[in-house]
């Protein structure tokens, strides 16, 4: 190992470095400063002669003598099953005064492609107890579903009650399948007020001991953002597919590491795309969104919940739309539905899973759940429209039919979305209320649902509906 | 990518200079532009695109990382080709043609690992080749000398390679052949295998485009009746994240009726491309019976495989398809996303540090986007016969913004337009395109098809449809200010007729075994019906019914069952009969 004192240019996150031998691509690299402290960093371009190098921790301190020292590999996490219960720092290194890690091996951060011949399709549907999810848009295991969100509002909150009520419904009648279910934490960026709620849940719950935290707080540097996510998703890919672990990796906030990426991308005077962030944020947040999934013959499953803040709640930032593209649906939070007090505030409307509809139905969940959720949208669509026209006709001038929608769509705001982060609730709970909800249409308006279906479901009079609620 | 001949000239040897990211630079490497290398030790594979004084710039289809300065490039001496001959159908290929299959059996893990290849179609397997020419025939390039049953549904052509003399046939046999055996010698001296190679960025030889006549029948009814695309056409699907572009793609190459389908999943997601792959071996294709797969190439560079690989996939497919459509068929070609592929070619772009044109796209994005389209079309091939190519692409604007580049490029090539809408698709309103800013350009030209296939009042009767959702739309602007019921009853009713034309026609449920598909005729009788609707209405309504009466009679809202109704052709005679039966009764 070749040790340099070469530096040649400092800028930003990034060091310049002559070198007399050739060094690889990504490869890592250890500069020590005159006052003893060890930086890491990695290979960003390696030419003929000179290396440039993006340090993780900061350029502060370092100088012209400083020494480099390239590792001649690239990037590793070591892993092994007893990382569960540990926290790391954003780098893997551990902060919670625990031992040191032995790892039993030691993998590529970067992470290979999965063969998309070799994926399994995701179908196994993932209770979370949340209406508004489990209801409208299921999650399925191997899916990546981020929640878009604002700054203030509750999504931190809806994170940890799906990370705390996730289940597979036969599972819970003691079919022990051998797999067991792990959270992989991965904080970006967040405020070590943020990260204290986030642990005293975890320790308040038990769930730290299934759990692997991965902590990269608002003064850690930002350039450690870069490798905090991966390192999180192998620990999840190693855990899933070597030890049959069914992983739900949380990363948050995905907004800080786009930022973190632009910042590297100016400092090394690259052309911009789209508001300043870099042309290639599409493949990098591909290379993370995409290590979620199933793969053929192996027991586990990588489910991933990234949470980004939309900035100005604008959800064509470059941000949330990149990340749209890439992941299989999302879960939107609402100002004015949290402002009302709704708990989860999730608007349904703009949210998604592309991979429900072959989560549910006969034998997944139930036959009616795809027409219920479809007239359960549709109706709320038309409540939703009619509240504008309320507002400069008055609901006075609006026919019986249209009336019936816009109470349709208070109470599901208010009794189907509205649940509380602590309640948890069955399907058969969800899809109850929702038709608790509909038999208050008109049946002739519900043109998404089967007819036969209808006729099993619907409840003709009030007082058949007050008791199916009592019996709930 | 090809592999079937050995590389000869292993002496132009390069070393090399600097490494970032999928860009690699090397010196002393004697290359031409595009001409396919072995970068590093682990001879990771790459193409040529610039060459300035004793420095190449190589892009790697492949994951760099540890690859360093002083490496040696080899380079093969060849542009990038595709493989060409039977085994392509029922196939899934990452960008470079390397098929997935052979590649987790190589690697021997579900991850993809770096420096393997393997060639596009088996070099091993022995096909039953049955000659279509006698010895003493003439052929020409382009002409079939036999046939090989490529799968149940597909027979492969065998042809002599456009880039041949011909002339008369000396020997041929018919029996078992693996692709690289020759099965037929000419006159010139030379011979004629199954397996023939193509450099993927030329397009392969044909003669004049015609005009296409023919709808490509996709069975989607918005799509058939209101924007229909030919056979031979091109078109564009643009929409935000979330409106339903894949599934109206995957639609397409389930239900359309070409012969060949030839999918192209271009950066995106590994969830969706695994979804194909399960599905389609499982469905019929609608035309024959046969399994769906029988007739489809599958080519798949998910959003986290190496970048310049996606910059390449688009010309492995429509390379494929060209080989087909010179057999004669029709073939189907869907990219998504075009996009991705346009910022594959802006990351590229940016690390060789070119100028940029708008928004960062390399200036020469316009020309790439009309060369590829221009691929497209119905043709006089080489040898007097016809085929067609027809083209649809993905395109995601960002933040739904249809006036970004990628978007406006495509417009001004493309000649169907369906634009998908974020608001439909909030309200499962599904396909979400938008009747208001989709259009056709094919549709004076295909009526005539209609008219003798299906009905022949069809233009009038499609005429009519827009004309009443084109009032609808100006409607609803007055409905928002003042409501429903200040409207005067005539227009009530047209919105009512509009509200079944859109729930009931235009919608469609592509989950449900029955409506996913819906053949021209029925998508003229579900039409019909709503139209006897909206005159039986209207006729009662001028005999002094109130509007509230016409639109609450029993058979209206069994308009909204047409599309999942199995023997749709007594269920829509019967609606027919009921409705005016019983908006007859009213007055």
């Amino acid at each position: 190992m070749k040790e340099y004192q070469t530096i040649t240019e400092i800028s930003g996150p990034l060091v310049f470095a002559e070198v007399d031998e050739p060094v690889g691509y990504d490869e890592i690299v250890e500069i020590e400063t005159e006052d003893g402290r060890t930086l890491r960093g990695q290979v960003l371009e390696s030419s003929e002669g000179i290396v440039s190098i993006q340090v993780f921790e900061g350029t502060g301190g370092i100088d012209r003598n400083a020494s480099v020292r390239f590792l001649g590999e690239t990037m590793k996490m070591p892993v092994t099953e007893d990382l569960l219960g540990r926290v790391l720092d954003g780098s893997g290194n551990p902060i919670d005064g625990g031992p040191e890690i032995v790892p039993e091996e030691r993998h590529n951060i970067v992470g290979e492609a999965i063969n998309p011949y070799s994926r399994e399709y995701p179908e196994e549907f993932i209770q979370t107890g949340v209406s508004a999810i489990d209801g409208m848009n299921t999650l399925v295991r191997g899916q990546k579903l981020p929640i878009f969100s604002g700054s203030g509002l509750p999504h931190n909150e809806l994170a940890l009650q799906i990370a705390r009520q996730a289940t597979v419904p036969e599972e819970e009648e003691g079919d022990d399948d051998g797999s067991e279910f792990a959270v992989i934490f991965g904080a970006m960026g967040i405020t070590a007020e943020e990260a204290n709620e986030f642990m005293d849940d975890f320790e308040r719950t038990g769930a730290l001991e299934r759990s692997v935290v991965f902590m990269n707080l608002a003064d850690d540097p930002a350039v450690e953002r870069q490798v905090t996510p991966r390192l999180a998703l192998t620990t999840a890919e190693y855990l899933a597919f070597e030890k049959d672990y069914h992983v739900l990796v949380i990363l948050t906030d995905m907004t800080n590491y786009c930022e973190a990426l632009r910042e590297i991308g100016a400092a090394r005077e690259e052309v911009p795309g789209r508001r300043g962030y870099p042309g290639y944020m599409y493949t990098d947040l591909a290379q993370l969104y995409e290590r979620a999934g199933r793969i053929e013959g192996k027991e586990g499953s990588v489910t991933q919940i990234p949470i980004l803040t939309m900035p100005g709640d604008d959800d064509t930032h470059p941000i949330p739309d990149l990340t749209g593209y890439i992941t299989e649906g999302q879960i939107m939070m609402d100002r004015d539905l949290n402002s009302q007090g709704i708990e989860p505030p999730v608007n349904v409307l703009p949210s998604l899973s592309r991979l429900m509809d072959d989560g549910i139905g006969e034998g997944l969940t139930r036959e009616d759940h795809g027409d219920v959720s479809d007239q359960m949208y549709a109706a709320y669509a038309e409540g939703e429209d009619l509240r504008d026209l309320v507002n400069i006709v008055g609901r006075e001038a609006l026919s019986e039919r249209d009336n019936k929608f816009l109470d349709f769509a208070d109470r599901f705001e208010a009794e189907f979305v509205q649940q509380g982060y602590d309640t948890n609730r069955s399907i058969d709970d969800t899809l109850e209320l929702g038709w608790d909800l509909l038999s208050d249409l008109p049946k002739t308006e519900l043109n998404r649902i089967d007819e036969e279906l209808i006729e099993e479901h619907y409840r003709e009079d009030e007082s058949e509906t007050a008791e199916a609620v009592q019996a709930d | 990518m090809s592999q079937a001949e050995d590389i000869e000239s292993v002496d132009e040897d390069g070393v090399i200079e600097s490494v970032s990211g999928p860009v690699v630079t090397a010196t002393d490497l004697d290359a031409r532009m595009n001409d396919v290398v072995y970068v590093g030790d682990e001879g990771l594979m790459g193409e040529v695109i610039e060459i300035e004084g004793n420095l190449t710039t190589i892009q790697v289809y492949e994951e760099t990382s540890g690859v360093g300065p002083g490496e040696p490039v080899q380079n093969t001496g060849e542009p990038l080709s595709v493989d060409l001959g039977p085994g392509m159908m029922d196939s899934i290929y990452d960008g470079v043609q390397r098929p997935l299959d052979v590649l987790e059996d190589k690697m021997g893990t579900a991850f993809l690992d770096r420096g393997v290849d393997a060639p596009g179609i088996d070099l091993e397997k022995q096909w039953e080749f049955e000659p279509t020419v006698e010895e003493g025939d003439a052929v020409e390039p382009g002409d079939a000398v036999g046939v090989v049953e490529e799968t149940v549904t597909i027979d492969h052509k065998v042809m002599v390679p456009p880039d041949y003399e011909g002339g008369e046939v000396t020997s041929i046999e018919s029996g078992e052949f693996t692709v690289e055996e020759t099965v037929a010698e000419l006159s010139s001296g030379e011979e004629i295998q199954m397996h023939q190679e193509w450099p993927v960025r030329e397009a392969r030889p044909a003669g004049d485009k015609e005009t296409p006549t023919e709808p490509l029948v996709t069975g989607q009814r918005v799509q058939d009746g209101l924007f229909p695309l030919a056979k031979g056409g091109t078109a564009a699907i643009p929409g935000p994240f979330g409106s339903g572009k894949t599934v109206t793609q995957q639609q397409l190459a389930k239900w359309s009726d070409a012969d060949i389908v030839v999918y192209i999943g271009c950066g995106e997601r590994g969830n969706e491309m695994t979804e194909v792959i399960e599905d389609f071996p499982e469905l019929p294709d609608p035309q024959t019976g046969n399994p769906l797969m029988a007739r489809t190439c599958l080519i798949a560079n998910t959003s986290n495989m190496p970048v310049a690989a996606r910059e390449s996939c688009i010309y492995t497919g429509i390379t494929i398809a060209e080989y087909y459509r010179d057999m004669g068929y029709d073939v189907a070609l869907m990219a998504d996303s075009t996009s991705r592929w346009a910022e594959a070619m802006r990351e590229i772009s940016s690390r060789l540090e070119e100028m940029p044109g708008e928004e960062g796209y390399p200036a020469y994005l316009a020309a790439a986007l009309s060369e590829f389209y221009e691929r497209a079309g119905k043709f006089q091939l080489i040898n007097g016969g016809e085929g067609s190519i027809s083209v649809v692409g993905a395109v995601s604007p960002p933040g739904g913004d249809f006036s970004e580049p990628v978007t406006q490029n495509t417009l001004r090539i493309v000649k169907t337009f369906w634009a998908l809408d974020a608001d439909l698709a909030e309200r499962r309103h599904f396909p979400s395109i938008n009747w208001n800013e989709s259009y056709s350009l094919y549709k004076d030209q295909l009526d005539p098809w209609w008219e003798s296939n299906v009905a022949g009042d069809w233009a009038e009767t499609r005429q009519w449809a827009v004309d009443v959702l084109d009032e609808e739309d100006e409607l609803q602007e007055i409905v928002q200010l003042v409501g429903k019921d200040a409207l005067p009853e005539d227009q009530q009713l047209t919105l009512e007729v509009a509200r079944y034309l859109r729930e009931a026609w235009l919608q469609q449920n592509a989950l449900h075994d029955v409506d996913t598909y819906c053949e021209p005729e029925k998508t003229y009788r579900m039409l019909g019906a709503i139209k006897t609707f909206n005159d039986e209405a209207f006729d009662a309504l001028e005999a002094g019914v109130p509007p509230e009466e016409i639109t609450d009679v029993d058979a209206a809202p069994q308009l909204n069952r047409m599309g999942t109704a199995e023997e749709w052709d007594e269920f829509i005679d019967e609606i027919e009969n009921d409705l005016k039966e019983q908006l007859r009764a009213l007055y």
